[in-house]
C-alpha cells in the first residue's frame, strides 16, 4: 500500500509544526538558562554558586535521559499541561523538555567563547550586568548562538520522528508506519529525501546567517 | 619594602607642604591576595603611591609583579583586600554600586589586546560607552566624530576591527576610552602587542591625550622604553610591592634597586661592551680612561671640546650611550684623555667640576 502525496504533506506539516513550536518554547526556556549558567559561574559578572550548582546538575540529568524514555516518563505531566497525552500537540511537551536543556548547554558553550577582555572592557565602562549581557555577551557571540539554535533544530527534527510513538505524527511517523511496518520502499526513500532536504536547508540557512553576523 | 622606603622621593610641589595637592589617584597601603585552588597569591603588598593630576605615571615591573592588579583596583575591576584607593578625592571602597558606575565613567581604560567588539563598526565601538549612558543620538554622533578625527581614523568609521591594523585598533581603543570625557586614562600594556614604530605613534597619541585633554594617565608596562618616552613619574614593582618611585629622571639617573637598575640598563647601557674592553686593554697605561655620566645641559660634547681646547689634550670618545628623558639629554660616555700627565690631571679636575658624574675606569 502506497502513501498519497496528501499524507506526505500532512506529515510534513506536522513535523514543521512540532519542530517550530517546540523550538520557540525550548529557546524561551533554554536561552535564559544558558545565560544563567554562564553569568553565575565563578568569577563571572553575577557570580552565584547557589544558582549555578543547582542548575548545572538538573540540566545534566535531563540531558542524559534518552528522548524515547522521557516521552513516556512524563506522560502524566504532559496530560497536566495540554490535557491529553496523545497527538501532535501532546508531543510538543516532551520535545520542549528534551530540547530546552540541550539549548541551555549549547548557549552556555557559545557564550563562553567570548573574549574575557570584552567583558573587562564593558565593566571598565561601568556597564550594568544586563547591559553586559545584551550589549556585549549576546551580540559578540550571536554567530555562534545561531549555529547552536541550528544544531538544536536539527536535533528536534530527529526527536520528532520518535514522537510518532505518542501519535505525534510527522515525517518520521510516516516512515515507520508505511515504510517499515508496511514495507513501502518508496515511502522510506521519500521520507529520507524530505528529511535530508529539511536538515540541509536548515543547516545552510544557519551557516549563512552566522557567517553574516560573524563578518568573515 | 625596606630598601624602597629609603629612596622614595616624595615630590612635593614647590612651596610649603600645606600646598601639597590631593593626588588624582592615591593608593594607600593597598594589598590584594588571591585565593585560588588552595593557594594564596599576594599580588599586591602594601602599595602606597600618589598619582598627581596631569601626570603620565608609569608603573614598570616584570610579568607577574602585580601591575595589572594594581591598575585594576583604580576602577574596582579588582577589590583590594586591604587599604584604600582614593580617586579624585573619593574612597572607592565607600561608594555604592551606582556611585561606582559614575566614577567609572570618569576613568577610561585601554588594553594590550584592544578588547574591541568584533561585531561592531569602529563608530559603534567608540559610541558604546555613550550608548550605555543613554546619551542622545545627535550628541553621540558629534562626540564620536570628534574623537575619530582626534585619533586620525575618520575614514575608518564604518570599518570593522578585523579590517584594522594593531595600531589602528589601539587608536579606536583610545577613542572609546575618551568617549565619556574622563579625567583619568588607565593603560594596561597598551603598546606591548605593537611593533616599535606603531608603539612610538601610539605613545605620541597618549601624550596628546595628556596635554590636549588634560587627562591624567596611569600606565603599566614591562618596557622601560615606554616609560622613557612619555612618563614624567615612575614606580618600579617587584613581587607585588613598589620598590622604588620618583621622577623618571631621578630613577634613571640614580636607580636604587637591582630591578630598577636592570630596567634602566635596558634603555641606557652603562656597561662597557667587549669591543671597548679590548680597546681599553690596548691603551692601558698610556692614557686616562674615564666614564662620564651626564644629565641635562651639561652634555658631553661642548664640555669635551672645551677640555680639548683648554688643556692641550686629546679627547677620544670610545663609547657612548645617550638618550633623552622628558626632553633632557641623558647618558654615559667613555672617554680617553691623552697627552702629558699634568695636562690630563688638570683636564680631569676640570671635568669633575662640571655638572656631571665622572669616574676613572681601571680596567
Ligand atoms: N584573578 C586571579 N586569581 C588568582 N591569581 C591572580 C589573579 N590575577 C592575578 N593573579 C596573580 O597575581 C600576580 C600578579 O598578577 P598581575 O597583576 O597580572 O601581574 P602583571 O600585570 O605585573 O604581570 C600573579 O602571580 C598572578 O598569577
Ligand atoms: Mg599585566
Amino acid at each position: 500500500m502506497e502513501v498519497s502525496s496528501e499524507q506526505v504533506f500532512q506529515a510534513l506539516y506536522e513535523t514543521v509544526y512540532m519542530v517550530s513550536v517546540s523550538l520557540v518554547f525550548a529557546t524561551v526556556i533554554g536561552l535564559p538558562l544558558g545565560i544563567l549558567l554562564v553569568v553565575t559561574r565563578k568569577g563571572h559578572i553575577l557570580e552565584n554558586s547557589a544558582i549555578f550548582s543547582a542548575l548545572n546538575p538538573v540540566i545534566n540529568v535531563l540531558r542524559s535521559v534518552p528522548f524515547i524514555i522521557l516521552l513516556v516518563a512524563i506522560i502524566p505531566f504532559t496530560r497536566l499541561v495540554v490535557g491529553t497525552s496523545i497527538g501532535t500537540t501532546a508531543a510538543i511537551v516532551p520535545l520542549v523538555i528534551y530540547t530546552g536543556p540541550y539549548i541551555a548547554r549549547l548557549v552556555e558553550n557559545s557564550l563562553l567563547e567570548i573574549n574575557p577582555g570584552i567583558i573587562e572592557a564593558a565593566e571598565a565602562m561601568g556597564a550594568t550586568p544586563l547591559q553586559i549581557i545584551f550589549r556585549f555577551l549576546i551580540p559578540e557571540t550571536l554567530g555562534s548562538l545561531i549555529l547552536s539554535i541550528t544544531t538544536a533544530t536539527i536535533g528536534l527534527i530527529g526527536a520528532t520522528a520518535m514522537a510518532g510513538a505518542v501519535g505525534g505524527g510527522g515525517i518520521g511517523d510516516l516512515a515507520i508506519t508505511y515504510g517499515y511496518q508496511r514495507f513501502s520502499t518508496i515511502t522510506i526513500v521519500a521520507t529520507v529525501i524530505i528529511l535530508v532536504v529539511l536538515v540541509q536547508g536548515i543547516q545552510s540557512l544557519g551557516n549563512v546567517f552566522a557567517r553574516k553576523i560573524r563578518r568573515n | 619594602m625596606g630598601i624602597g622606603a629609603a629612596v622614595w622621593k616624595e615630590q612635593s610641589p614647590a612651596g610649603s607642604p600645606s600646598e601639597a595637592k590631593e593626588g588624582m589617584i592615591a593608593f594607600q597601603q593597598v594589598s590584594k591576595t588571591f585565593e585560588s585552588g588552595g593557594k594564596t597569591v599576594e599580588a599586591l603588598k602594601d602599595v602606597t603611591l600618589t598619582v598627581e593630576k596631569g601626570d603620565i605615571f608609569g608603573v614598570i615591573g616584570f610579568s607577574g609583579a602585580g601591575k595589572s592588579t594594581l591598575l585594576r583596583t583604580v576602577n574596582l575591576l579588582e577589590r583590594p583586600t586591604a587599604g584604600s584607593v582614593i580617586v579624585d578625592g573619593k574612597d572607592l571602597s565607600k561608594l555604592s554600586v551606582k556611585e561606582l558606575r559614575s566614577v567609572k565613567k570618569n576613568i577610561g581604560m585601554i588594553f594590550q589586546q584592544f578588547n574591541l567588539l568584533e561585531t561592531k563598526t569602529v563608530f559603534d565601538n567608540v559610541a558604546m560607552p555613550l550608548v550605555l549612558g543613554d546619551t542622545p543620538k545627535k550628541q553621540i554622533r558629534e562626540r564620536v566624530d570628534e574623537l575619530l578625527s582626534f585619533v586620525g581614523l575618520t575614514d575608518k568609521a564604518g570599518s570593522y576591527p578585523n579590517q584594522l591594523s594593531g595600531g589602528q585598533k589601539q587608536r579606536v581603543g583610545i577613542a572609546r576610552a575618551l568617549a565619556t570625557n574622563p579625567s583619568i586614562l588607565l593603560s594596561d600594556e597598551a603598546t606591548s602587542a605593537l611593533d616599535p614604530q606603531t608603539t612610538e605613534s601610539i605613545l605620541q597619541l597618549l601624550q596628546r591625550v595628556n596635554k590636549e585633554y588634560n587627562i591624567t594617565i596611569l600606565m603599566i608596562t614591562h618596557e622601560m622604553n615606554v616609560i622613557k618616552e612619555i612618563c614624567n613619574r615612575v614606580a618600579v614593582m617587584e613581587h607585588g610591592a613598589v620598590v622604588e618611585q620618583g621622577s623618571v629622571l631621578d630613577v634613571f639617573a640614580n636607580p636604587q634597586t637591582e630591578v630598577a637598575r636592570n630596567f634602566v640598563k635596558s634603555v641606557v647601557r652603562d656597561d662597557i661592551p667587549p669591543s671597548v674592553h679590548k680597546l681599553l686593554a690596548a691603551k692601558r697605561g698610556k692614557s686616562k680612561i674615564i666614564k662620564i655620566h651626564f644629565i641635562g645641559e651639561s652634555t658631553g660634547q661642548p664640555m669635551l671640546s672645551q677640555v680639548a681646547k683648554r688643556f692641550n689634550s686629546d679627547v677620544n670618545v670610545l663609547f657612548g650611550s645617550i638618550t633623552e628623558l622628558a626632553g633632557v639629554p641623558f647618558g654615559n660616555l667613555i672617554v680617553e684623555l691623552a697627552g702629558n700627565e699634568a695636562d690630563i690631571a688638570r683636564a680631569y679636575h676640570y671635568i669633575q667640576q662640571q655638572n656631571v658624574t665622572v669616574k676613572e675606569i681601571v680596567s
